[in-house]
């Protein structure tokens, strides 16, 4: 058998830029995970379905398994470890996460962050039903969805918080 | 004085790791490690054959194959078949497979080589380079064929039963005959599994330098892995750790062990002196991790004008795939625990334990409970409906009552104990639950629906849980100089918050700041003698060994406080991590009370110079006791005479589209009383999550096999796991807590509630809208839509 | 669940893109691969190279003109979905690509490539087909313009050549007093339909002048048909035409009572649509 032959790509991720050799085939998952060392992305399903591995390119959540590393070139990639703010405290959907114990064993986590975070920056201000539909296409076999909800709300009601106190300040 | 933490709703601790993506899954472990290899499984691709031949000549030209191993390679113990680690004397017929399969396979699935490479995908292309011969053998799929037993799974058991087993209490075959009224019902369930986001996984490391071996292993059990990894690789228990890290959820499937991959992984990195991973994928996941649920039932029933039943006979036929390793302990829970909350006059249960040419069946959340309350639930649907009473009045009827408490029901439950309840209301609990759910409204609701041509259907089901089953959890309780308090139990977690719930308890009883304690887990080194997480056992065996073992070092920095103190320990408390003497300012911080605990000749730091030969002491006496030890720790076990018993009540309002047949949820109600509540929070969360499944178990999952043995839905794009748009837009709880007088804090298992009597419930429900019998989940909306067909003809009932 | 190996191109000019595809019989082209990777991941597509179109410029557009929607190969279906122009000038475009998956599936994934993977499940090779659209297809050999009733072939099958590119999708637009409606049934909320009913109706005054429906997952193409005639029993009439099957979620008896409840209802509601459009342009 021939060797594969690797490919140089720089992939941009939470600011940084990660020189990896990878074999065209090597899925974006793994290349975060193995290549670049961030593990908060998970793996749960590898063909879409279950959302574990969304991260956000170029701001949009996307599967990283159904995404080829070598095809990331161009993107500006955020991964869960890339949520956090500036100063290492959780962002408001992480801390709407903990308040409202929208997490049980963790592994689905990271998507349902990536997804959320992006989806209150297009509906800022979701309705409950609108919640549900944020995430939708997660799945989460602990929770029972009723506290990611309830989490998703409470982010708005965070992030309200924090625009209020910056408007006073 | 400290807050009380037992009973507060208290964020987790652990939840800052996962929020940060830093939780540590066994696939997130040695990615730096150059030097990791990792491994892929050829895999049956037939339910049932002969191996003629494997030819693995050409794996190993693949750039990047490390080493491949088929079961001629194996050696030793590693070449005989895995465990049966459940034996009971009614399994007369139990077989387990090898870890990779010798001359024949049983399910598609099985495993067959095992290839480790550089990485994942060379591992793959290399075991779709392994050639196998098979000789084809008839399949046996589903209950149907296993009984007719045309063809067999295993040669040397022609008719297919690998366990028959029968208990009665009383006469019940003869109650019946002489009960006044009778009914006769066919109860099928069908397989479904636990499918954890995560799948299995076992790294593993081998130091030549040490000699020791460290696993680390995606399970419900690190004791019971260790224990297996050393008896098959032939080393001393001493030899080896396992470390069970974050886990991404179990609900069951990861307690059964060792699996093949558990013992391959070990075995490869000792060879081949490197690290080496097994990361299951999902494919893997739904056709070689267990199963769970396919049941058979066949009830006959006896009672009188009001509802009591005078004599319950059931049998049915339980489907454990391929193989027995957990022995027969689903079909026992489902014999024993399907009497729920009722007292039955005389009963029989007998059941067989049926092999097919599937995945193998281990317990999956609820374990045969929900196929129990399935048959018990819908038993007392069909007395009230044939007697015309409320549901909810056949029920209270045959409740054991509060006052009967302890109730023994004369059967041997799955832990080889007398089934015998502790406490519980029953009545309360009804009563609860008929006012959340608006039992007594929804008459009106249905006519106001109906005039809108919208069909409806209410629905309710009890349970009763044997949770926290023995033989023994333990745990240590270590305080450090520093005041900090680092607890170690043998059990693992995957998700259930025990980091935050133990560091209650801990908290509560030594008198400590829930900030200064630290849970470890399912970590051999720390706790080398556990049982595992399953049963719904970690909070009432870890919670009570984890208080007993505080209450010790609690009792010696009593001790020790009240010699520095010179006061007497009757008149200490410990609040915030200080003694203090009652009404006085005298106190010392448990800190100092640690450096006074161990008796030092060197100082290593300032406040341990406290402690060394002349400071401390009375040099007549021996510097440390003869009963006593160094150190401020507290060690103690657990070890209950038998199952704390939870109970709770579910009720659905649903409706049904009367052109589509699609279902939807309108209102979901819960009652629960699992005893004290550590964190109430967590076991709302756990409600929650028990709920969401049992939707799914009801109405959207199941394995389909087809007649060849293959799985149809090996994906999750079509094996439906509800999302957040499947299940109810809120799950309204409410809580009874009757103690249990079991142990000390009072507590009973919550974990698997949620999910035992979803298929009841929603059965109860649809029947209620459709008014016709259902009999046999899940249901899907095209179900729904063939039984409206086949009742089309039927005259309407009246309800 | 990890591809196996392929030679991997990432040409910037469609020149280039087509040259490789005109070299390399077993060579795919790779767009959102939403569809691609998963069937890569489980190695039940092994292509010997894939063509990542990605790089290539001017085929990211979703272009509306008086004549209809035209999308480029590389219009993620949201952003077909986020054009407020486009649902306005086909507003069944919108009413499908609701439908189609989850949001992150449709942030990657592109309308086109829908369209040439050809799944009789799908949303949008059916939509196509009932709107009459084509699709633009280049080549080394040149560029055709493929009606939409000459796309599919067979199951997940188009008659697009190995050499072959689709760059473009053309939706024609919605005409006064035409009006379209669309509705699924899914096991899951994303889930493929178990049955999807899309209805395109013209009407003059009062009268329907021409009714088609086009039908999701009852047949192993994407179908579409004429119940112009038929408008009192739609679901009976094309049912003469589809062919309803039997799998792990639902009966073939099940999909055509399926199609027997919605083929009326979206008949209904593009006939009121089309009612309700006419009013619109008689009344602006």
């Amino acid at each position: 058998m021939t060797t594969e032959q690797l490919h140089e790509v720089r992939l941009h991720v939470n600011g940084s830029v990660h020189e990896v050799r990878v074999p065209a085939r090597r899925l974006l998952s793994d290349a975060l995970r193995h290549d670049c060392g961030l593990t908060g992305t998970h793996v749960g399903c590898e063909h879409g379905v279950c959302g574990a591995c969304t991260v956000l390119v170029d701001g949009a959540p996307m599967r990283s398994c159904l995404m080829l590393a070598v095809s990331a070139v161009d993107a500006e990639i955020t991964t869960v470890e890339g949520l956090t703010e500036e100063d290492g405290s959780l962002s408001p959907v992480q801390q709407a996460f903990s308040d409202c114990h929208g997490l049980q064993c963790g592994f689905c986590t990271p998507g349902f962050l990536t997804t959320i975070t992006a989806g209150l920056r297009e509906t800022p201000d979701p309705t409950e039903d609108e919640a549900r539909e944020m995430i939708a296409g997660n799945l989460c076999r602990c929770t029972g969805y009723q506290n990611i909800v309830k989490s998703v709300l409470r982010a708005r009601e965070i992030q309200a918080e924090i625009q209020g106190e910056r408007s006073r300040s | 004085m400290t807050t009380k933490m037992f009973g507060a709703k208290v964020p987790r601790v652990e939840d800052q790791r996962f929020l940060r993506g830093q939780g540590r899954y066994v696939d997130d472990l040695l990615t730096d490690d150059p030097r990791l290899l990792h491994s892929a499984v050829l895999r049956s691709p037939h339910a049932h054959a002969r191996i003629v031949d494997i030819d693995v000549s050409d794996v190993l030209d693949v750039e990047g194959v490390v080493a491949v191993w088929t079961w001629d390679d194996l050696t030793g113990p590693m070449a005989e078949p895995l465990p049966l680690l459940i034996p009971h004397p009614a399994l007369t017929h139990g077989r387990t497979q090898y870890a990779l399969a010798k001359d024949e396979v049983n399910y598609v699935g099985e495993a067959i080589a095992f290839v480790v490479a550089v990485d994942r995908y060379v591992a793959e292309d290399a075991v779709s380079r392994i050639r196998v011969d098979y000789e084809y053998l008839e399949p046996v799929v589903g209950i149907p064929a296993a009984r007719a037993a045309k063809h067999a799974v295993h040669a040397d058991v022609p008719d297919n039963v690998g366990a028959r087993m029968e208990q009665e209490n009383g006469d019940a075959r003869a109650a019946i005959a002489a009960a006044p009224h009778v009914l006769t019902l066919d109860l099928d369930v069908e397989r479904s599994a636990c499918t954890p986001m995560e799948g299995r996984g076992t790294v593993a490391r081998w130091d030549p330098d040490t000699s020791r071996l460290t696993v680390w292993s995606s399970t419900q059990t690190s004791t019971g892995v260790r224990g297996c990894v050393a008896a098959k690789l032939g080393l001393d228990l001493a030899k080896v750790d396992v470390v069970t890290p974050d886990v991404g959820g179990g609900f069951g499937v990861k307690i059964n062990h060792p699996w093949p991959e558990e013992l391959l992984v070990p075995l490869a990195a000792m060879t081949l002196g490197r690290p080496v991973k097994f990361t299951e994928d999902r494919r893997e996941h739904f056709i070689s991790s267990a199963h769970e649920r396919a049941q058979h039932h066949h009830v006959e029933v006896g009672f009188d004008d009001d509802g009591r039943v005078l004599g319950l006979d059931v049998e049915f036929w339980h489907d454990h795939g391929a193989y027995t390793p957990y022995g027969l302990i689903v079909p026992i829970i489902t014999s024993t625990q399907l009497l729920g909350p009722y007292k039955p006059a005389n009963y029989r249960v007998a059941f067989e334990s049926l092999y097919t040419n599937t995945v193998i069946v281990t317990p999956y959340r609820g374990a045969g409970r929900p196929q129990g309350c399935f048959v018990m639930e819908r038993t007392m649907d069909a007395i009230s409906t044939y007697l015309g009473k409320d549901r909810t009045e056949v029920r209270a009827t045959n409740f054991i009552q509060p006052d009967e408490f302890p109730y023994e029901h004369g059967l041997v439950f799955q832990d080889g104990r007398e089934l015998t309840y502790d406490s519980g209301d029953y009545p309360a609990s009804l009563v609860k639950l008929k006012e959340l759910v608006g039992w007594d409204e929804f008459e009106e609701f249905r006519a106001e629906m109906a005039a809108q041509g919208r069909k409806v259907g209410i629905g309710l089901a009890c349970y009763v849980e044997g949770t926290g089953v023995g033989p023994y959890e333990g745990a240590h309780v270590h305080i450090e100089t520093s005041g900090r308090v680092k607890v170690a139990t043998g059990l693992t977690t995957q998700g259930q918050g025990h980091q935050t719930a133990f560091a209650q308890i801990v908290a509560d009883t030594l008198g400590v700041r829930f900030e200064d304690v630290e849970i470890t887990t399912g970590d051999t080194r720390r706790m080398p003698y556990a049982v595992g997480t399953f049963a719904s056992r970690a909070a009432v065996m870890s919670g009570s060994a984890i208080h007993l073992a505080a209450l010790r070092a609690k009792e010696k920095a009593l001790r020790i406080a009240a010699e520095a103190l010179e006061a007497s320990e009757d008149d200490l408390e410990i609040a915030d991590g200080v003694v203090s003497v009652r009404g006085t300012d005298a106190s010392i911080d448990l800190g100092t009370v640690a450096v006074l605990s161990n008796p030092l000749r060197y100082a290593f730091d300032e406040a341990s110079k406290a402690a060394t030969q002349f400071s401390i002491g009375d040099p007549g006496k021996p510097p440390v006791a003869e009963d006593d030890e160094p150190g401020l720790e507290g060690k103690d076990f657990y070890s209950p005479p038998r199952s704390t018993f939870a109970n709770g009540m579910h009720a659905v309002i649903v409706e049904t589209d009367p052109d589509t047949a699609e279902i939807r949820i309108l209102k979901y109600a819960v009652v629960h009383d699992c005893g004290n509540l550590i964190n109430p929070m967590i076991v709302e969360g756990q409600i929650h999550g028990g709920v969401a499944q049992g939707v799914g178990g009801a109405l959207y999952e199941r394995m389909a096999y087809d007649e060849s043995g293959q799985l149809l839905n090996a994906s999750f794009m079509d094996f439906l796991m509800p999302y957040a748009t499947e299940v109810p837009t809120s799950i309204d709880i409410d809580h009874l807590e009757t103690p249990s007088p079991l142990n000390p804090l009072g507590i009973k298992g919550a974990g698997e509630a949620g999910v035992i009597p979803s298929a009841a419930v929603f059965a109860a429900a649809i029947e209620d809208a459709e008014g016709f019998p259902i009999t046999s989940m899940p249901i899907s909306p095209s179900e729904l839509f063939e039984l409206r067909l086949a009742h089309a003809d039927e005259p309407h009932p009246t309800v | 669940m990890k591809p196996a190996p392929f030679a991997y191109l990432r040409p910037s000019t469609l020149e280039e893109a087509l040259a490789a595809l005109a070299g390399e019989q077993g060579a795919k082209v790779l767009a959102g691969g939403q569809s691609l990777v998963p069937l890569l991941n489980m190695r039940l597509a092994a292509p010997s190279m894939l063509v990542d179109i990605n790089a290539l410029p001017d085929l990211g557009h979703v272009r509306v003109a008086e004549d209809g929607v035209r999308v480029g190969a590389l219009a993620r279906h949201a952003e077909v979905l986020a054009s407020a122009e486009a649902a306005h000038a086909q507003p069944l475009l919108g009413m499908a690509l609701s439908h189609v998956a989850h949001p992150t599936i449709r942030n990657r994934g592109t309308t086109v490539g829908s369209i040439v993977h050809a799944d009789a499940a799908a949303e949008m090779p059916m939509v196509l087909r009932l709107l009459e659209g084509s699709v633009d297809v280049a080549s080394v050999r040149g560029r055709r313009t493929v009606p939409a009733a000459e796309l599919f072939a067979g199951p997940l099958e188009s008659t697009l050549g190995h050499d072959e590119i689709a760059v473009q999708a053309f939706f024609p637009g919605l005409a006064p007093g035409a009006g379209v409606a669309f509705q699924e049934i899914a096991r899951r909320h994303g889930d493929y339909a178990l049955v999807g009913v899309a209805a395109h109706v013209e009407t003059e005054g009062d009268a329907v002048t021409r009714a088609r429906l086009g039908f999701v997952s009852v047949s192993d193409v994407p179908t579409v048909v004429d119940v112009t005639d038929a408008l009192d029993d739609p679901a009976g009439t094309a049912l003469t035409e589809l062919e309803p099957a039997d799998d792990i979620h639902a009966t073939a008896a099940y999909r055509a009572h399926l199609v027997r409840v919605l083929a009326p209802r979206v008949l209904a509601a593009a006939t009121d649509h089309a009612r309700s459009r006419a009013g619109e342009a008689i009344h602006p």
